[in-house]
C-alpha cells in the first residue's frame, strides 16, 4: 500500500511551494466545476446536449475550449520559467521542476494548445464553407475529440499524479531511457502523445474526405477558399507525417517498459534514429500548425479589404509547394549531429527554397489590401501583426538555415526566437484571428471590438518585449534550457525585459478571457448572420448555424460565392423556398465516442503505471466500445421538413 | 483614427524598452559576434551574410505594408482607387518569385562553399593536434591521445594551430560549443563526430553544452584556454613529470551523475574512448579514423 502511495505521489514532485500551490489551484478549480454543474442542474445538459453530440459546430467549441485551458496551462508554465529566469542564480524553481516546466510547456503549446485550436476551425469553418451538412464521418469526429480531450488529461494529470515529464518537447533518447529518466513522467508523455496521435489521424482522414466529397455542387477544387484548400494539405500532412512520430514514440515506449534497445544508449541502440523519426514529422508538423492559420489570414485579409484575395492560383500552387517541401527538410533540425557537409548543404537549401513559396504568399496578402478598403477589426488586426512577425520569423529561420551559422545558433535562445517569432506571430495570431472572425457563426454574438483590441495590443507589444531580447540573448551564447545562469555574462537586462514582456502577454491573455465573458454578458447578437459583410458560404447562414447547417445546399457559381449571391442578387439572396425543403438525417447523438476516450485514458495510465491489470482492463473496454461502435446502424436520426421550415422561418428566410 | 495614434505610442514604448539595454551597454557580451578564431569568423560572416538581405526584405515588408494600410483604410473620405475585383496580376507575382531567389542564391552560394570547406581540418604549417573530447554526466572528459594527457572540464590547446575534436558521449546526448571558437556539435553514444577548432589569439575561452542532458545540464562548462605553442609543450612535460594516471576506479567514478571540478591526469585507460564503433552515420560512413593524419598511439 505504501509503495502504492509512494508511486503515484512521489515525493520529488512536491518539493516546492510554487508546484503545491497550484496543485491546490487545480483541485479547487475542478470542484468548483463540479459544484456548479451540479448546483444548477446542468449535467444532463452537458451530457445530452455536448458530450454525446457528434454534431461539427459543437465539436469545434469543446476544441476551442480544450484549447484555450490548454493555452492557459502552458501560459502559466511560461509565466514561470520566465520568472525563474528573471534574475541569476534563481531559486525559485529547482533544476528538475524547470526542466519538466519547459517540457509541458512545450508539449502543451503544440499538441493540446495549437492542434485542438486548428482542429477547432476545421470543425467550425470547414463543413459551412464548402456547403456541406457535416463532416464525411461525424461518429469518428467525436471519437477524435475525445481521444485529445482525454489524452490531454492523461498528459495534465501528470503533473499532480506521479510527476511530470522533463525531456523537453522533443524528448530525445537516451535521456528518456529509463536508466536516465526512472519516473513515469515520461510514460506519461509517450502514452498521451500516442493516444492523440490516434485522434489526430482520424481528424486528418476526416477532413480529407470531407473536402474532396462533399463540396457543394459547383465547388470545384479551384472555387475553394483558401482555408478550406489549407484545411486539405494539412489533413494530408497529418496523415502522412504522424506515422513517423508514432513510431518514434512506440519504439521509445517500448525501449522503457519492454526492455527494447531500439535508442538505448547501449546494445548497439541508436538515439539518432528517434531524432530524424522524430523530425520527420516534427518539420511537417511546423507546417501542419502554420498552414491553417495562413487559411484564416487568406479569408481574414480578402473579407476585411473588401476585395478578391489576390492571385488565388499561386496561393494554390504555394501551398501545394510548402507541403511537398516540408519532407524534405527535416535534417535542418540537426545539423550539428554531423551527417556530413553534403548532406547538411542538401538540407540547407531545400529549406531555404520553402521560403520563396511563403514570401510569394506574404506579398500577395499585402496586395489583396492594395486598392481595397482595409477595416481595422480585431481579426485584422492580428492579420496585420502576422505579415511583419511571421517575415522576421522567416527571415532568422533563413539564417538558422545557412548550415555554418547554425552551428552557433542551434540550441541558443536565437532558435528559441525563431521558432516563437512563426508559432506566436504565425500560429498563435493566426487562431485568434480565427476564433474572432468565427465567434458570431458559432454562438450568435459578437465579441466585444474594444477588449479585443486591448488583448491584441497587450499580446503584440509584449510579443516584441519579450522575444526580440532572446534572439541578442542567443548572441551572448546562451543556450536553450538551462534553468539558471550565473550573473555577469551580461544575460540579466535583456532576460528581465524579456520576462516583461511574458507578463504582458499573460496580461493580453487575462484581457482576451475577460473579452470573453464581457461579451456574454453584453451579448451583441448577429441577427443577420453576416455581420462582417463575408464573402464565403458559412455567412449566408444564420448564427448560431441550425443544426442541419444548409435548409438547401447551395450552389456554387464563384470563389466568393456568397459575395456573388449578394451582388448578383442585389444585396437580396436567395433563401430557401418553403417547398425545396426536404427531410434531412442528422448524426445521432452517442456515448461510444466519449467511452471510447475514457477507455483509452485507462488503458493509457495503466501503461503509464506499468499496471498491467489495469491496461488491460482499458484495453478491453477499448476493444469492447469499438466492437459496439461497428454492431450500432443507428447513427442518424431524421429531421423533418417541418421542423427546418420552422427554425428557417424563424430566422426570417423563408420564401414560399 | 484614435487606434493609429495608440499605437504610436505603443510602438515608442516599445522601441525604448528593446533598446534600453542595448544603447546603455550594461555589460552585454555577443560571443558570437566576437570571433576568436577562423571557424567562428567564418560562421560570423555568413550570418551576416544572411542577416544583411533578410533585413532589408523585413523592412521594405514593414514599409509597404504601412503604406497599404494607411493608404487603403476603410474611411468614408478615402480617394485611394479601390477595385474590388483585382485578383491578381502574372508579372508582379513574378516579381516577387524571382527577387526571392535572388536574395537565397545570394545566401546560399557561399554557404554551400563554406559549408564543405568548415568540414575539412585545413592544412597549416601548425602541427595539428587531436583531441578526444567525451561528454559524460555533467562533465566533460578530454583526452590528448599523442600526448596521453586527460583532463577535466578545462582543456588546454595551442594558438594557431587547428584542433581536432573527436566527439563522442558516455551519456545522453549534449553539444559540445565554445562559441567564439567556433559552433557546436553533438556528442552522441557509439558514434564519434569530428570538430576542428583553431583560436587564433591566446585567452580563456568558455565553452559549454548546448544540448539538454538533465539536471546538470546548465552547468555542464568547461573553459578552453589557448596558449602558444612552447607554453602548450611545457604544460604537456609539466603534467607527464606531475600528474598522476586516470585509474579505472577514478574513471567509474567520473561516470557517476554529478558536476566536478578540473582535473589532470598523465596516461588514462585507452577503453575511456571508442577506438572501434558499431554508430552509422546519415550518409553511411562507419567511422574509421580520423581525417588527419594519425597521431594516435595507444595510450596506457
Ligand atoms: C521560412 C521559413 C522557415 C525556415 C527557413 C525555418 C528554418 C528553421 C531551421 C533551420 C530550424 C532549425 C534550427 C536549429 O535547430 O538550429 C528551425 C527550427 C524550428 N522552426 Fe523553423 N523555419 C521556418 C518556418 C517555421 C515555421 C512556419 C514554423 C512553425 C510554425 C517553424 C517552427 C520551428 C520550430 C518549432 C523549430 C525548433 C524546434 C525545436 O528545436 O524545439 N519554423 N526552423
Ligand atoms: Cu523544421
Amino acid at each position: 500500500m505504501g509503495a502504492i502511495i509512494a508511486k503515484l505521489f512521489p515525493p520529488s514532485t512536491y518539493d516546492s511551494a510554487i508546484i503545491l500551490g497550484a496543485d491546490a489551484a487545480i483541485i479547487l478549480v475542478s470542484a468548483a466545476v463540479v459544484i456548479i454543474l451540479t448546483k444548477y442542474k446542468r449535467w444532463q445538459w452537458l451530457w445530452k446536449e455536448w458530450i454525446t453530440s457528434a454534431d461539427h459546430k459543437k465539436i469545434g467549441i469543446m476544441y476551442l475550449i480544450v484549447a484555450v485551458t490548454m493555452l492557459f496551462r502552458g501560459g502559466v508554465d511560461a509565466l514561470m520559467m520566465r520568472s525563474q529566469l528573471a534574475i541569476p542564480d534563481n531559486t525559485l524553481l529547482t533544476a528538475n521542476h524547470y526542466d519538466e516546466i519547459f517540457t509541458t510547456h512545450g508539449t502543451i503549446m503544440v499538441f493540446f494548445m495549437a492542434m485542438p485550436f486548428i482542429f477547432a476551425l476545421f470543425n467550425v469553418a470547414v463543413p459551412l464553407l464548402i456547403g456541406a451538412r457535416d463532416v464525411a464521418f461525424p461518429r469518428l469526429n467525436a471519437i477524435s475529440l475525445w481521444l485529445t480531450i482525454f489524452a490531454a488529461l492523461l498528459f495534465n494529470v501528470s503533473f499532480v499524479i506521479g510527476g511530470s515529464p522533463n525531456a523537453g518537447w522533443t524528448a530525445y533518447p537516451p535521456l528518456t531511457e529509463m536508466s536516465f529518466n526512472p519516473g513515469l513522467g515520461q510514460n506519461y508523455y509517450l502514452m498521451s502523445l500516442l493516444i492523440s496521435g490516434v485522434g489526430t489521424v482520424a481528424t486528418g482522414v476526416n477532413f480529407l474526405v470531407t473536402i474532396i466529397r462533399m463540396r457543394a455542387p459547383g465547388m470545384t477544387l479551384m472555387r475553394m477558399p483558401m482555408f478550406v484548400w489549407s484545411a486539405l494539405v494539412t489533413s494530408a500532412l497529418i496523415i502522412f507525417a504522424f506515422p513517423a512520430l508514432t513510431v518514434a514514440l512506440a519504439l521509445t515506449l517500448l525501449d522503457r517498459v519492454g526492455g527494447s534497445t531500439f535508442f538505448t544508449l547501449g546494445h548497439g541502440g541508436m538515439p539518432m534514429m528517434y531524432v530524424n523519426l522524430f523530425w520527420i514529422w516534427g518539420h511537417p508538423e511546423v507546417y501542419i500548425l502554420v498552414l491553417p492559420a495562413f487559411g484564416v489570414f487568406s479569408e481574414v485579409v480578402a473579407t476585411f479589404s473588401q476585395k478578391r484575395l489576390f492571385g488565388y492560383s499561386t496561393m494554390v500552387v504555394s501551398v501545394l509547394a510548402i507541403t511537398a517541401l516540408s519532407f524534405g527538410v527535416w535534417v535542418h533540425h540537426f545539423f550539428t549531429m554531423g551527417a556530413g557537409a553534403s548532406i547538411n548543404v542538401f538540407f540547407g537549401l531545400s529549406t531555404m527554397l520553402i521560403a520563396i513559396p511563403t514570401g510569394v504568399k506574404v506579398f500577395n496578402w499585402i496586395f489583396t489590401m492594395w486598392q481595397g478598403r482595409v477595416r481595422l477589426t480585431v481579426p485584422m488586426l492580428y492579420a496585420l501583426a502576422f505579415i511583419p512577425t511571421f517575415v522576421i520569423g522567416g527571415a532568422s529561420g533563413v539564417m538558422l538555415a545557412t548550415v555554418p551559422a547554425d552551428y552557433q545558433l542551434n540550441n541558443t535562445y536565437f532558435l528559441v526566437a525563431h521558432f516563437h517569432n512563426v508559432l506566436i506571430g504565425g500560429v498563435v495570431f493566426g487562431l485568434l484571428a480565427g476564433m474572432y472572425y468565427w465567434w458570431p457563426k458559432m454562438f450568435g454574438y459578437m465579441l466585444d471590438e474594444r477588449w479585443g483590441r486591448r488583448a491584441f495590443w497587450l499580446f503584440f507589444v509584449g510579443f516584441w518585449v519579450t522575444f526580440v531580447p532572446q534572439y541578442f540573448l542567443g548572441l551572448e551564447g546562451m543556450p536553450r534550457r538551462i534553468f539558471t545562469y550565473p550573473a555577469g555574462l551580461g544575460w540579466t537586462g535583456l532576460n528581465q525585459i524579456s520576462t516583461v514582456g511574458a507578463f504582458m502577454m499573460g496580461a493580453g491573455f487575462v484581457v482576451l478571457v475577460y473579452d470573453i465573458l464581457y461579451s456574454v454578458l453584453h451579448m451583441v447578437r448577429d441577427t443577420t448572420g453576416d455581420p462582417w459583410n463575408g464573402r464565403t458560404l458559412e455567412w449566408s447562414l444564420p448564427s448560431p448555424v441550425p443544426e442541419y447547417n444548409f435548409a438547401v445546399v447551395p450552389i456554387v457559381n464563384d470563389r466568393d460565392a456568397w459575395w456573388e449571391m449578394k451582388r448578383s442578387g442585389n444585396g437580396q439572396p436567395n433563401w430557401p423556398s418553403a417547398k425545396a425543403i426536404r427531410g434531412l438525417h442528422v448524426p445521432k447523438h452517442s456515448a461510444q465516442p466519449f467511452f471510447l476516450g475514457l477507455s483509452f485514458f485507462i488503458l493509457g495510465w495503466g501503461v503509464v503505471y506499468e499496471w498491467w491489470w489495469i491496461a488491460l482492463f482499458g484495453l478491453v473496454a477499448v476493444l469492447a466500445s469499438l466492437v459496439y461502435a461497428m454492431m450500432d446502424y443507428d447513427e442518424v436520426e431524421e429531421i423533418d421538413p417541418d421542423t427546418i421550415r420552422g427554425i428557417e422561418g424563424r430566422f426570417g428566410r423563408l420564401q414560399a | 483614427m484614435g487606434l493609429r495614434l495608440g499605437s504610436n505610442r505603443k510602438l515608442a514604448l516599445l522601441a525604448i524598452l528593446l533598446l534600453t539595454p542595448l544603447l546603455s551597454g550594461c555589460g552585454q557580451d555577443f560571443l558570437l559576434l566576437k570571433p576568436a578564431g577562423p571557424v567562428a569568423r567564418t560562421e560570423m560572416h555568413l550570418m551576416e551574410r544572411a542577416a544583411i538581405p533578410m533585413g532589408i526584405v523585413i523592412l521594405f515588408v514593414i514599409v509597404l505594408l504601412a503604406i497599404v494600410v494607411i493608404r487603403f483604410r476603410d474611411t468614408p473620405d478615402n480617394k485611394a482607387p479601390y477595385t474590388p475585383d483585382w485578383h491578381g496580376s502574372k508579372r508582379l507575382e513574378t516579381i516577387w518569385f524571382v527577387i526571392p531567389v535572388l536574395i537565397l542564391a545570394f545566401i546560399s552560394v557561399p554557404m554551400v562553399k563554406q559549408t564543405f570547406k568548415l568540414a575539412k581540418v585545413p592544412v597549416t604549417s601548425g602541427d595539428p593536434i587531436t583531441i578526444d573530447v567525451v561528454s559524460i554526466d555533467w562533465k566533460w572528459l578530454f583526452e590528448y591521445p599523442g600526448q596521453k594527457v586527460a583532463t577535466v572540464n578545462y582543456v588546454k590547446i595551442p594558438v594557431n594551430t587547428p584542433v581536432l575534436f573527436e566527439l563522442t558521449a558516455y551519456s545522453p546526448m549534449n553539444t559540445f560549443w565554445v562559441p567564439q571558437l567556433g559552433g557546436m556539435e553533438y556528442t552522441m553514444p557509439g558514434r564519434v563526430l569530428p570538430l576542428w577548432l583553431q583560436a587564433s589569439y591566446a585567452g580563456v575561452y568558455t565553452g559549454r553544452s548546448a544540448n539538454f542532458s538533465g539536471s546538470g545540464y546548465a552547468k555542464m562548462i568547461f573553459s578552453v584556454d589557448a596558449v602558444s605553442s612552447s607554453q602548450f609543450q611545457s604544460w604537456i612535460s609539466q603534467v607527464a613529470s606531475t600528474a598522476s594516471p586516470l585509474t579505472g576506479p577514478e574513471y567509474q567514478s567520473l561516470l557517476q551523475q554529478d558536476l566536478v571540478q578540473t582535473q589532470t591526469y598523465y596516461g588514462y585507460p585507452s577503453y575511456t574512448f571508442p577506438s572501434q564503433l558499431n554508430g552509422f552515420t546519415l550518409n553511411g560512413g562507419m567511422y574509421i579514423a580520423s581525417p588527419l593524419p594519425s597521431k594516435k598511439s595507444t595510450s596506457a
